[in-house]
């Protein structure tokens, strides 16, 4: 009976259920793209470091994310290579540089150079050519999303990279850089050649453990017999990364504390409408209190009424979201939306309208049950 | 529909036991630093079987009385007694289980669930007991028919003229089968014909179930129908008290 009457007092005033609802897909959409945001971005800052094999990074000291970073002198990789338990060590060049498009125009990119004959640090999403195709002298792979920013319409085409020419020989699908310059796939010697950098360096060495080897364990023996590198495991890179990305840039915050207004102003507007509803029922909560309805059955109505405005927001909310999502993506940006983030959500959404109902619940605990003969 | 509408015949319940007893019984309201005596002294008991008005003029404190006896209001001081039971000074969750066992309210806005149907607004009276089912559905019909309103069961109170409104009401009250109805200026926004009506319907419960109903109201078409009129001015019983 208790949903029933919730359902109905909801569905009684279609405006004010209009408005309730509108609160609950507008925090949904915000807390769900913003948050696609912050996944995504965070992700996205770690791609290359998650999708590499290596259980060790070694860089050079002070390191703060994988995108910046001094070279290292080849002798680190040498003795890196001596550490035992070390099965595989291979160069690894993260470097910016300039791309000048074939019709004019420079964009900025980020030279990836990976040993081809072990394929640590390759690309993981081909989508056209091959990633062998790498082994000819200054060729590269980029991203479909990138084909437009970087002035290319089909592999075959060549740029420059830092004056030098560059030939698309194959195309990713979806590896987005975090940051406004786009991966450059090449092999570890193309890489030198595009960014300048000396024969003799790189900018880190990644690890292959002997199998049975704890990669913390690998990691605190290369860091006690190499000097002036830091050494992380695959994890503690990416996480040191996404923090630096996310937290101290402020980019991160950014989308946090979005999501979290989101949540406060679909909080706000539903707690009012449904605080209004409240009001507006109130000689009835009172007639039901004077009948003798304990507290629990109020306030079961009024939860009901929560969850069901949780429950019917929740779902355009989710639809429009994803919708949103899909069109962002086609325009590359990077939000990602999982059925995890999805059901999670959900279950804010519910919390949020349930937070929002205890204004109501207050208002209902004080009703005095005389003012049934109030007139009220 | 049995006639509900001829006049009681006089002190038709005068052997029935007390369902509720009060004994100087007292109320204050304070407002801000002033203390306004409500009720002085109230000696009453309601019996089973007998319809009793609560007449006198506007702030005498019947309706004041009419809560007390309801567990709606507390008293400042004095013993209500429930059935036997002290009520008085009870904490608002244990009055609340009083009300709920041993009352039914009539109000004068009838205080239905605009949301809600004519047997919906029933239902919820049965819910509160713990009443659900098929057994509910019994009752709310026989609650409906009791009332000549059977045909009316799926409207709202929007869609229902005043007299039946209250009649729905009527309905809610009775169909918790509770001991005691109090009802506020039942007929107070119906016309002749309607409060006759429901009235004779309030009569009806008292003498054919053995109800007790205590009715507050100014209405002197209505007075031919009580067993008992208690007269109430200043706070205190004038007339038709406690039988000497």
């Amino acid at each position: 009976m208790t949903n029933r009457i919730a359902l109905r007092n909801l569905l009684h005033d279609r405006i004010r259920l209009a408005v309730t609802l509108t609160g609950v897909v507008f925090a949904v959409v915000l807390i769900a793209v913003q948050g696609g945001l912050f996944v995504g971005f965070t992700t996205a800052t770690s791609c290359v470091i998650d999708n590499t094999a290596a259980d060790v990074w070694v860089a050079s000291r002070g390191v703060r994310n994988f995108d910046v970073t001094h070279p290292l002198r080849e002798r680190k990789y040498h003795q890196v290579l001596s550490v035992p338990g070390v099965a595989r060590a291979e160069k690894f060049i993260v470097q910016f540089a300039n791309w000048k498009k074939p019709s004019g125009g420079m964009e900025s990119v980020e030279v990836v150079g990976f040993d081809l004959q072990s394929g640590l640090g390759k690309p993981w999403a081909m989508a056209q050519g091959s990633i062998e195709a790498l082994a000819v002298r200054d060729t590269v792979i980029i991203d479909e999303l990138y084909l437009q920013k970087l002035g290319i319409t089909a592999i075959g085409q060549s740029a420059e990279i830092s004056e030098r020419r560059a030939r698309v020989v194959g195309l990713t699908r979806g590896i987005r850089s975090f940051t406004t310059s786009p991966y450059v796939f090449t092999s570890f010697q193309n890489a030198l050649n595009f960014t300048h950098l000396k024969p003799d360096q790189l900018t880190y060495v990644l690890i292959l453990a002997e199998p049975g080897v704890d990669p913390k364990k690998l990691r605190a023996a290369i860091a006690a017999q190499v000097s002036d590198v830091d050494v992380f495991t695959r994890e503690e890179f990416a996480q040191k990364t996404q923090w630096y990305w996310m937290f101290t840039t402020g980019a991160g915050m950014a989308l946090v504390i979005a999501a979290g207004l989101g949540l406060v102003v679909g909080g706000v507007v539903v707690a009012q409408t449904l605080y209004a509803t409240t009001m507006d029922h109130l000689p009835e909560f009172g007639t039901l209190r004077a009948m003798g309805a304990k507290n629990g059955y109020l306030y079961r109505i009024i939860m009901a009424q929560a969850v069901a405005a949780a429950v019917v927001g929740y779902v355009p909310g989710i639809a429009l979201s994803h919708l949103l999502v899909h069109l962002a993506e086609a325009g590359g940006a990077s939000i990602l939306l999982t059925w995890k983030m999805s059901v999670g959500l959900f279950f804010l959404t519910v919390v949020m309208c349930v937070a929002a109902a205890f204004v109501s619940i207050n208002r209902v605990t004080r009703i005095d049950p005389a003012m049934v003969f109030k007139g009220a | 529909m049995a006639d509900m509408t001829s006049p009681a015949p006089a002190a038709s319940a005068q052997n029935g036991h007390p369902l509720v007893s009060v004994r100087g019984l007292t109320k204050e309201f304070r407002t801000g630093h002033v203390t306004v005596p409500a009720l002085c002294g109230v000696d009453l008991d309601v019996r089973a079987g007998e319809v009793a008005l609560f007449m006198g003029p506007s702030g005498s404190g019947k309706t004041t009385l009419l809560s007390i006896l309801g567990c709606i209001l507390s008293p400042t001081s004095g013993s209500l007694r429930i059935k036997g039971r002290e009520a008085a000074g009870l904490p608002e969750k244990e009055l609340a289980v009083l009300r709920l066992a041993h009352f039914g309210f009539i109000f004068q806005n009838y205080n239905l669930f605009r949301t809600l149907t004519a047997a919906e607004n029933i239902q919820v009276a049965l819910d509160l007991k713990g009443i659900r089912g098929q057994e509910a559905q019994d009752r709310v019909t026989a609650a409906l028919e009791a009332v000549g309103l059977a045909d009316k069961a799926r409207m709202r109170p929007e869609d229902l003229s005043g007299g039946q409104k209250q009649r729905v009401a009527i309905a809610r009250a009775l169909a918790g089968e509770p001991e005691i109805i109090l009802a506020d200026e039942p007929t107070a926004a119906l016309d002749s014909e309607n409060g006759r009506l429901v009235i004779g319907l309030l009569r009806q419960l008292a003498l054919e179930r053995g109800r007790g109903v205590v009715i507050v109201t100014h209405d002197p078409r209505i007075l031919e129908f009580a067993d008992r009129t208690v007269s109430i001015e200043d706070g205190r019983i004038t007339q038709g008290g406690v039988p000497a």
